[in-house]
């Protein structure tokens, strides 16, 4: 009895000893037991993130550039002169949209821009919505805000070379910054955005560059924008919603949560967003959405590297990408150009509303 | 001999008694680990569905990305929880990814919209939800967290059904500190910019919002 219990002592501690060992044989014994925390995961924010905040001056330097002749302003886009930032201008409110006839088509096209896909699907070849760039509905100053664009029209578009009304101007948009076909004259998709966006415009004044306009016009950068610090820029700030493909994430319920950036579903080699100079205003002044904090020259980087990404073909191809390129590109668009050894425009897929067969 | 018998019943005995030697994501979900783990389902749930009057939170169908750098940052404390934080750190690195692997791919269709939060969301919890507030910079919170709050992806969870006392913790938590602000920081930027007066009307709403999403017309 004396000597039983130290036995019992050392052999219950060997087996527990025993089971341990079986234990962590179970497990990954490279694994440390504590695991460091997942710094991307849960460090508080990287300084880049939150200490360097955007300033709204920044964003509204003006360059006094003259934009070349082949220029696409997406609707009120900047003209020189213009100044942004604070916009003087504030739209009338959601809930004030009138309950009547005219309220009722307002609406319409307020779904019709916030949910493109679903209201005015026929004339859609992509997976964009009009909101993706015209951020709150439509009402964001520096985002292209309608009620800045409405008093604008009609005005000369060097695009076309003619004077364009409010109505073909938003057609040029399904026809490029949507991929699709417009629609006609008189369609009530048309009159629908039209109604909206005079709406919003309520109590502006006509034929005035209101500050908080198109996208800011940014200083040419210090250095050239790069593709390769580009990548690094969409990889640290982009990917997470974009995805690290660019091709954008759907919600649980199968709607587009964020919009592809590149590939056969987002815009084409005609929209004024394929242009790295409207795409860094863009970007410098509203992404990543609601923490717009990247400098000048990261926006010029990421805006080279997303404008050198195969996209559906400009629908004015003629056949020949050189051709297209020197007929309706300027310096600050990539089409054409040779990108990793390849030439941007030579494998784009068809535009259109066409290549929806292809959709995924 | 009566040693090595002694021996040999004492390890046959512990091994035994034993759970946490091979225990699965689903016995550790529905068992608990030794005497320090209780089962995850004892407060989520038994699909991991939640309890919305104790405010715990739905995990099933969250992105397992998501779930894991919760638990390790209840492990290392960084998201601070008295509850969670003994059983995250008991947890292996190993077993904290499989239990958030487990239960991303718990299904949500059993998940309701929390009974009882509130009927008729407030008007400020449903403009900031579905518009944000732009003039500061807050998006929408359906541009990430998807329509009705349905969740988008890996990294952006579902806020729809869980209980509103737990949504209501987690902003007031990052904006304590006492939640990592989460990838780029994006949910602590945010939840500075709110106050209480939004913070209780906008979890009301996505726990009035039902979990299951209905299938888009866009999809497939």
């Amino acid at each position: 009895m004396s000597n039983r219990i130290p036995l019992l002592t050392v052999a219950v501690s060997f087996a527990m000893l025993a089971a341990v060992i079986f234990w962590v044989g179970t497990r990954d014994q490279s694994a440390p037991t504590q695991a460091p925390a997942k710094t991307a995961d849960v460090a508080s924010a990287d300084e880049d993130d939150t200490t360097e905040s955007a300033t709204k001056s920044e964003d509204v330097a003006v360059s006094g550039n003259t934009p070349s002749e082949r220029s696409e302003p997406l609707p009120g886009a900047a003209q020189p002169g213009a100044a942004s930032a604070a916009a003087d201008f504030a739209p009338p409110a959601r809930s004030e949209i009138p309950d009547d006839e005219f309220g009722a088509m307002v609406r319409k096209g307020r779904d019709i821009f916030t949910d493109t896909q679903q209201h005015a699907d026929q004339f859609v070849g992509n997976d964009l919505q009009c909101a993706n760039c015209h951020l709150d509905e439509g009402r964001r100053p520096d985002s292209a805000p309608l009620w800045a664009a409405w008093a604008m029209y009609p005005a000369y578009r060097g695009k076309n070379k003619h004077v364009n009304d409010f109505a073909e101007r938003i057609q040029g948009c399904f026809r490029y910054s949507m991929n699709g076909t417009p629609p006609p004259r008189g369609d009530e998709v048309l009159v629908a955005l039209e109604s909206y966006a005079y709406w919003l415009a309520s109590g502006a004044p006509v034929a005035k560059n209101l500050p908080g306009r198109g996208y800011p016009e940014l200083e040419a950068p210090e250095q050239p924008p790069s593709f390769t610090r580009g990548k690094q820029v969409f990889a640290d700030h982009c990917a997470l919603c974009h995805g690290s493909d660019g091709q954008g994430q759907r919600a649980a319920d199968g709607s587009l949560a964020f919009p592809p950036l590149w590939g056969p579903r987002s815009y084409n080699w005609g929209a004024g967003m394929h242009r790295v100079n409207t795409a860094a205003g863009f970007i410098k002044a509203n992404m990543p959405l609601g923490a717009a904090t990247l400098s000048d020259q990261q926006a010029w980087d990421v805006a080279r590297f997303i404008d050198s990404q195969e996209r559906p073909q400009d629908p004015r191809f003629t056949g020949s990408v050189s051709e297209t390129a020197e007929q309706y590109h300027g310096e600050h668009s990539m089409y054409g150009q040779t990108v990793n050894g390849v030439v941007l425009g030579q494998d784009a897929p068809p535009s259109g509303t066409a290549a929806k067969v292809n959709r995924p | 001999m009566a040693i090595r018998k002694c021996t040999l019943s004492a390890l046959v005995w512990l091994l035994s008694v034993s759970p946490w030697v091979q225990a699965s994501p689903s016995d550790i979900a529905n068992q608990g680990l030794g005497e320090n783990i209780a089962p995850c389902s004892s407060c989520h749930g038994a699909h991991g569905e939640g309890n919305a009057a104790a405010g715990f939170p739905r995990l099933a169908g969250l992105g397992a990305p998501y779930l894991e750098a919760q638990l390790d940052a209840f492990a290392s404390g960084a998201r601070g929880n008295a509850v969670m934080q003994p059983i995250a750190s008991a947890l292996s690195t190993d077993q904290r990814s499989a239990m958030a692997t487990y239960y991303s791919q718990l299904p949500t269709e059993g998940a309701q919209a929390s009974k009882g939060q509130s009927d008729n969301p407030p008007d400020t919890g449903a403009e900031l939800a579905e518009h944000g507030r732009w003039a500061s910079d807050i998006p929408a919170c359906v541009q990430c967290h998807g329509p009705a709050g349905v969740g988008v992806g890996e990294h952006f969870p579902a806020l729809a059904g869980q209980p509103a006392a737990y949504l209501a913790g987690q902003l007031r938590a990052w904006r304590n500190g006492k939640r990592p602000g989460g990838p780029m920081g994006l949910m602590a930027s945010i939840a500075a910019k709110l106050d209480e007066s939004d913070i209780k009307p906008v979890a009301q709403y996505f726990a009035a919002q039902s979990p299951a999403p209905a299938k888009g017309l866009d999809h497939e």
